[in-house]
């Protein structure tokens, strides 16, 4: 069953780099992954490739296939040519470390942007009682494995750099979502606002919702139906809904 | 030698998993500033695999749960070779740590009454794991992440630096303890990115780097798991445990061969999955050992009950603890009763409707689906065991988590005892929370009660960034291996000759095939510089397989019985005097050794938690107590 | 091929990215989805554009036809009995649609859609043109700005649209009642398909989700409005099938209107 195929992988770093080419080993039920690590071990034993748990759980192992934003492990030979050369370059959004190895960071320092979750005072712990209904929005986008492919895909960051300041990607915005859906999230009596802070801190109108994230999300998370269009309604709420408000003088209960 | 990066802190803790996560966030509300290291990128750690869940008797789906009975649980699960204090304290704990992460703000499955719901799983005698989905651990790392960067933002509100007393080192690892006298002064440590060195300087700490799968072939454990932690400590003087008994998880991946080894949670069984043969048989009731008998149906018909009344029957034989299943499957593919890659069936196809399937166990549904075109609603999966978890590791406190080196702290898969022989599923995550809050704690009156800080050793340094370039040569070296190439001979000879059963001449031909390796590991030469390296990682890797598979084969060949992950074909029974007997690893000037040391006699008021009956299939008559008792 | 720059600090190529030289390394064929949503959207404007700017062939006397972009009809250019709620506007000069009232709610609700957007983001403005394939433009501010901002005001269109989509169904029920009385023929049959349709395109719309349920923390505490809510979102997975299929429905029930109404062909009748 196993057939050779041609590679072609990016070698290099920041300075810069090319596409190496290779002849590579393939047997059945392989995936993207597996080849870069027969290269690793028989061709190129410093070819460098983040990877962790070989099963799409970690989320370590993104990079481009054939200009695609994949997860090397999570992408089978079976679905790609025999007779096609296969191109592996690292995300295209971050800048380059190493080979497939880019430097993410940026996504931690989002991460931090996006102010915790607001424990509610009056609960202590095992006091929690939340609906099983109320909880699964949320849940779903706690099934993120922080690929970050939804990140390198997104053209807000993939084309314009400059936008790096002002948007924190989809990733992040999913998690202002999460939280702003949160049962018992206590940020409102904080002062927390997150729905301001979607819109001003976050740049979720930057967002064009052309639906990239949704389709590279290896999670199957409808990221821009269930987390960035609700954003913008819930921004809409406050921002651009003059009878919201007057709404809410009716009847409290219409948005709690 | 250009300038070594310095950072100071009170507390470093090495391995961002779990464990790891949850003594930081302890030491750092405890006021003590703190390094996590962590060879891969922060919220990727080995604990995101965990599927099933966290076991906590907080007694939300059967009121009659408790800590006492979580206890018996876990004591039976080990087969009593458990640190009985270690098992105490986790299991009258773990609620409070599992309650603790919904502040964190954790988002587990509810109940009707919306309280956190809990499953059904192997060896618990009641519903008690708290999960979500069969992604419980990717919730519990992206929990304790958010926490830190909550603490984080609390440092930045206050000094206007987010790591002000809490950072991250993220892809970075340690090679090396450092100590003053005998005491932890700081750790020497290279970033995977640049290959730079760097210098912990830190009267402390922990050990949370989890397992050492990879040095067996077939295992559900990723590359991360190489044994750094155990390694660690044996160089720095403090002992091992256990090493022998290493779990292996009866339902691994068997097809395709690239993911041979990846996980099938054991969620897939307590929801109602049943092993089959090739015969269409449920073989589990073949197999269930008599010291189950009371517990385990021996029928269909009771055991398809149970999942609907679980007060008036016995539980499914697919249940029984793990060694149990995976022995049991192992003989079944020996027999020729195999699935035809090598495996057994199981299958949930027949057992419920394909939206329940999607809705509990979406992970494994994609992951079949996904990685061997496999659709679990429609058949079933093959399946095999899998190398999936050590019990053995540092010897601690069970109190404090402190190691005999002062200074040196071991929570989590690093640390040895808690689970004895055997580790029951969603014991683990629990143990994470329970013991990594206790090393957080541990760590900081140990620091407190300093009087002088120990001082790093210039010339300590000196050699570990000496061993730390070796592996790249000066180019004069007449043979040159290949880490990868060593690394697959050492997976292959753990995994035959000290894998699932093991026999006294096959370990002896380990422990030579060892010896090569070892010094085949010594002529390794990698290419390349050291940014980003993998091949030069590997190199320094290898040595802290090594060291971690000398003990367990060591340890396994000195162990005459077989005891829940350690089975011996020439010695099949247990031996209660081996029940007594906790064999401790330690670094001599010859390799690893292995003594024997008296197993601590449990408390009498947990003793009296079990029927006599129970406990003289394990204790030898002279430890029973009275009679009248 | 590849090779990192110094090049722009901005943009697709800042520095330490992998610089390709190349728009997309995507071998498949990301061109065609955007093509045919370009040429799809382009045939239903030019369509819509001409229908509405002819002023006839938009009522079936005899079966009391009303085609969906002459309604409502409110100009005394109408035909009265087309004009089911009077004809309060004067005489319109040449070109205008009649249905001025109501069109450009239609077309305002359509341009502002979640869906319709995604569409013409990619397909018109080629922003991107599709995934991780480079969009042309140096600048990019989302819908941070006038005029795009105003995009946010979506769910006043949607309301507007309930209202014209319960004209249309009132259209289509007074279609019954031609003038030999009560009736059935394939133009029926038409009118209610379009009119189901056009309410699962208005329905399923991401605004409406939200108003019914979406914006709520607490679904637990309303059950009525979480489960209007799990029906909205099982028609909102469809939204996008929704918006074509009316697009296509639209075209049809207006074109068979309109040749029934020239005389080119007659209804198939059912009942009567």
């Amino acid at each position: 069953m196993a057939y050779q195929q041609h590679f072609r992988v990016w070698r290099g770093d920041a300075e810069g780099g090319e596409l190496a080419d290779f002849d590579a080993e393939v047997n059945e039920g392989e995936v993207v992954l597996d080849i870069i690590h027969r290269l690793q071990a028989t061709q190129a034993p410093d070819l460098a490739v983040r990877w962790n748990c070989k099963a799409g759980k970690c989320g370590s192992c993104s990079a481009e296939v054939n200009g695609r934003p994949r997860l090397l492990c999570m992408t089978r030979m079976s679905t790609l040519d025999p007779d096609e050369t296969v191109v592996v370059t690292p995300m295209k959004t971050f800048p380059v470390i190493r080979d497939l190895v880019c430097d993410v960071s940026y996504n931690y320092t989002k991460a931090r942007e996006v102010p915790a979750f607001v424990p509610p005072k009056e609960l202590q712990p095992g006091e929690y009682r939340m609906q099983q209904v109320d909880v699964e929005r949320s849940q779903e986008f706690r099934k993120c494995i922080e690929c970050f492919l939804c990140q390198d895909t997104c053209h807000v960051i993939r084309d314009h750099e400059e936008n790096k300041e002002s948007f924190s990607g989809p990733r992040y915005l999913m998690r202002v979502a999460e939280l702003d859906m949160h049962p018992l999230d206590a940020a409102a009596e904080q002062g927390v606002d997150r729905k301001a802070g979607a819109q001003d801190d976050h740049g979720l109108g930057m967002c064009n919702i052309t639906k990239c994230c949704t389709e590279v999300c290896p999670e199957h998370i409808k990221i821009t139906d269930n987390a960035l269009i609700p954003m913008k309604e819930r921004v809409a709420d406050r921002r651009f809904d003059p009878f919201f408000p007057i709404a809410k003088l009716f009847g409290r209960r219409w948005a709690s | 030698m250009t300038e070594i990066e310095r950072h100071g802190y009170d507390v470093v803790v090495i391995g961002a998993g779990g464990a790891g996560l949850r003594a930081a966030i302890e030491a750092r509300e405890l006021g003590k500033r703190t390094a996590i290291i962590s060879k891969s990128l922060f919220g990727k750690a080995h604990t995101v695999m965990a599927e099933g869940g966290i076991a906590a008797s907080m007694g939300n789906i059967n009121s009659r749960d408790n800590w006492q009975v979580h206890f018996r649980d876990t004591m039976r699960g080990g087969k009593f070779l458990n640190n009985w204090r270690m098992a105490e304290l986790h299991a009258r704990e773990a609620p409070q740590r599992v309650w603790e992460l919904e502040t964190y703000g954790a988002l587990f499955d509810r109940t009707e009454e919306g309280k956190i719901s809990q499953r059904n799983f192997g060896g618990h005698e009641y519903p008690r794991l708290a999960h979500v989905g069969d992604r419980t651990g990717l919730e519990l790392i992206r929990t304790l992440q958010q926490k830190i960067v909550s603490l984080q933002q609390e440092d930045y509100a206050q000094y206007g630096d987010y790591e002000a007393n809490l950072k991250v080192y993220a892809e970075c690892t340690v090679t090396e303890i450092l100590r003053d006298g005998g005491a932890i002064a700081g750790a020497f440590a290279y970033w995977r990115e640049t290959g730079r060195f760097v210098v912990f300087e830190t009267p402390t700490v922990v050990l949370a780097t989890g397992g050492i799968g990879k040095s067996f072939k077939v295992t559900s454990n990723s590359w991360e798991y190489t044994g750094d932690g155990h390694a660690l400590a044996l160089r720095t003087g403090a002992s091992l445990i256990n090493m022998e008994f290493v779990q292996f998880h009866p339902t691994g991946m068997v097809w395709p061969p690239s993911v041979k080894g990846i996980l099938v949670t054991e969620s897939v069984r307590g929801d109602g999955g049943v092993l089959r043969n090739s015969e269409g048989k449920r073989f589990m009731f073949d197999y269930i050992p008599e010291v189950f008998t009371s517990q385990y149906a021996d029928s269909e018909d009771e055991a398809d009950r149970w999942y609907e009344d679980a007060d008036n029957n016995r539980r499914p034989p697919e249940l029984l603890p793990r060694d149990e299943v995976a022995r049991a499957i192992n003989s079944e593919v020996k027999a020729d009763r195999g699935s035809p890659h090598g495996g057994v069936f199981l299958d949930v196809s027949d057992r419920m409707p394909a939206e329940v399937i999607t809705k509990r166990l979406p992970s494994m549904y994609h992951q079949f689906m996904e990685l061997a075109d496999v659709d679990i609603t429609v058949g079933p999966m093959e399946v095999g065991p899998t190398c999936h978890y050590v019990m053995g590791g540092v010897q601690v406190d069970p109190d404090t988590a402190a190691s005999s080196v002062p200074g040196l702290f071991a929570a989590g898969e690093v640390a040895g005892g808690m689970h004895g022989s055997n580790r029951l599923g969603g014991n683990s995550l629990s143990d994470l929370l329970v013991f990594g809050r206790r090393a957080g704690t541990g760590v900081a009156s140990y620091v407190d009660s300093l009087t002088a800080r120990p001082a790093i050793n210039g010339h300590d340094v000196e050699s570990a960034a000496a061993a730390a370039v070796n592996p790249f040569g000066d180019g004069t070296e007449s043979a040159r291996e290949n880490p990868y190439t060593v690394q697959q001979d050492l997976q292959q000879t753990m995994n035959d000759l000290v894998g699932i059963i093991r026999k006294a001449d096959e370990m002896e031909l380990a422990l030579k095939k060892l010896d090569e390796l070892r010094s085949r590991a010594d002529t390794v030469v990698v290419e390349g510089h050291r940014q980003f390296n993998p091949g030069w990682h590997l190199a320094l890797d290898l040595r802290n397989m090594l060291a971690v598979s000398e003990c367990v084969t060591k340890a396994a060949l000195q162990r005459t019985e077989s005891r829940g992950g350690h089975t011996r074909d020439d010695f099949p029974a247990m031996d209660p005097h081996w029940r007594q007997v906790v064999l401790v690893c330690t670094a001599g000037s010859d390799g690893v050794e292995v003594a024997c040391e008296q197993q601590p006699a449990m408390r009498d008021d947990l003793l009296e938690l079990f029927e006599r009956t129970e406990l003289e299939k394990y204790y030898t008559d002279v430890e029973l107590p009275e009679e009248s008792l | 091929m590849t090779t990192t720059s110094p090049a722009p600090s901005t943009g697709v190529d800042a520095p330490g990215r992998v610089v390709t030289r190349v728009r997309t390394l995507r071998t498949d064929r990301w061109w065609l989805p955007p093509l045919l949503t370009f040429l799809g959207l382009t045939a239903f404007l030019v369509y819509g554009l001409v229908r509405t700017a002819m002023q006839n062939y938009y009522w079936v006397a005899e079966h009391h036809f009303l085609t969906p972009f002459y309604s409502p009809c409110m100009t005394m250019s109408c035909l009265p009995e087309a004009a089911h709620f009077g004809r309060p506007f004067p005489e319109f000069p040449a070109l205008v649609p009649y249905a001025i009232i109501g069109l450009p709610f239609l077309l305002l609700f359509r341009l502002t859609c979640y869906y319709y957007r995604k569409a013409y983001y990619r397909s018109f403005w080629l922003s991107p043109p599709a995934c991780a394939v480079t969009e042309p433009h140096r600048g990019y501010s989302g819908e941070t700005r006038f005029p795009l901002i105003m995009q946010n005001v979506h769910r006043y269109f949607f309301y507007a649209v309930v209202v014209v989509t319960a004209i249309n169904t009132y259209d289509a029920i007074l279609a019954f009642s031609g003038e030999n009385g009560f009736g059935i023929g394939l133009g029926n049959l038409i009118l209610v398909v379009n009119v189901l349709l056009l309410w699962g395109y208005t329905l399923s719309c991401h605004s409406c989700r939200h108003a019914v349920g979406g914006r709520l923390k607490h679904f637990s505490k309303h059950p009525v409005r979480y489960r209007l809510w799990t029906w909205v979102t099982k028609l909102n997975t469809r939204h996008m099938e929704f918006a074509w299929i009316t697009l296509g429905t639209l075209i049809l029930t207006d074109a068979y209107i309109a040749l029934l109404s020239a005389g080119v062909i007659s209804d198939l009748r059912i009942v009567n």
